[in-house]
């Protein structure tokens, strides 16, 4: 039962220095379990520092370290903007 | 592990994992996530008595250490640095199957006292495997330095095992972390890990595979864990068992190749 938030976006929309909270995870798998590991679970609180020249990877702060993530992975979490 | 003969374990040290312990040497396995000062923690434990290698038939790399504590030898070994031990990667196979199968006598996590919320994850996972853990938070004087402090003795009440606070590079902390390996090994502290409980379905679907898994393990592997990691889907855990826990090699033409292998010691 997927609960209805008003202003979910991807990870991937994230611009360098805004910070959101994850809502979901709709990725599958190996990449699934690998975002788990790496703590990103509902309610985390995640950074986006900076995005590589070429725009992707983009690395992210993620409970204390900073992780590279891929776009395409990237976009399979679902976020909520936090507005400070 | 009482239960297994020693000479047993010598054997299947050596044969599996190219580890030369003797009979008396309680094993160690030394694990935590990257970049938490293990090979540290490790260098400073077992000084230049090292022994560099690969795991046997994979390209990642081992390293062997001893020391003595009042007495009792130790051998100390270092695991491929991973944030989780559900095998993703080669890295966490090889960490897995040497805490599941090679009979440690201790698992020593060692966990980034600066990001304690990641780093226990891994911990945590240790201890549905095993309970025989003692937790090292490393890193302690950069967390002074951030100003983060750590409940220790709540943290070991919570979690039910021995924890011990250290900085590796500055050599604090580390005659405890040998007085409670020491304690753990000989079964003067017997750790009770905090258990992880699931949703309700969760728990029910391992209440009933316990059951049947039980009197197959024979006490070998805890079999909560092993219900968990057949409901996560994980066939390779079943290959291992096969692996690692029959007696004779199987006529199987995948396992003849693992034979192939020389059980002996790389040559530095």
């Amino acid at each position: 039962m997927a609960k209805k938030v008003q202003n979910a976006v991807p990870l991937s929309e994230l611009v360098p220095g805004s910070k959101a909270r994850v809502l979901t995870l709709s990725a599958e798998g190996m990449v699934r379990r690998r975002l788990l590991d790496l703590g990103v679970v509902p309610q985390t609180i995640i950074e986006c520092v900076r995005r590589s020249p070429i725009g992707d990877p983009t690395a992210y702060r993620i409970r204390g370290t900073t992780i590279g993530l891929r776009k395409d992975d990237a976009k399979q979490i679902m976020v909520e903007p936090i507005i400070e | 592990m009482s239960c297994m003969c020693i000479e047993k374990r010598t054997e299947l040290l050596h044969h599996k994992f190219g580890i030369a312990a003797s009979a008396e040497q309680k094993v160690i396995a030394l694990a935590g996530n990257p970049n938490t000062g293990k090979s540290t923690v490790f260098n400073a434990l077992t000084g230049l008595n090292q022994h560099t290698g690969n795991w046997p038939g994979k390209t990642v790399g081992n390293a062997q250490g001893t020391f003595t504590h009042k007495g009792q030898s130790f051998l100390l070994v270092d695991l491929p640095g991973t944030y989780s031990l559900l095998p993703n990667s080669v890295d966490e196979q090889v960490a897995r199957d040497f805490i599941c199968f090679g009979q440690p006598d201790v698992t020593l996590v060692v966990v980034d006292a600066t990001a304690m919320e990641r780093n226990l994850n891994l911990a945590l996972q240790v201890m549905e495997i095993t309970d025989q853990v003692v937790l090292c938070v490393n890193l302690m004087d950069e967390a002074e330095r951030k100003g983060i402090e750590i409940n220790i003795a709540d943290l070991s009440k919570k979690l039910g095992i021995p924890v011990v606070a250290t900085a590796a590079r500055q050599k604090r902390g580390l005659e405890e972390l040998q007085e409670r390996l020491l304690d753990v090994a000989c079964g003067n502290i017997v750790p009770d890990p905090f258990m992880l409980r699931y949703s309700q379905e969760i728990e029910q679907a391992i209440s009933e595979l316990e059951l049947k898994l039980t009197p197959l393990l024979k006490g070998a592997l805890k079999a909560r864990w092993v219900a968990l990691r057949l409901l996560d889907g994980d066939d390779t855990l079943l290959q291992d068992i096969e692996r690692y826990m029959t007696e004779e090699p199987l006529q199987d033409p995948s396992l003849g190749r693992e034979q192939e292998v020389s059980p002996s010691w790389p040559q530095a």
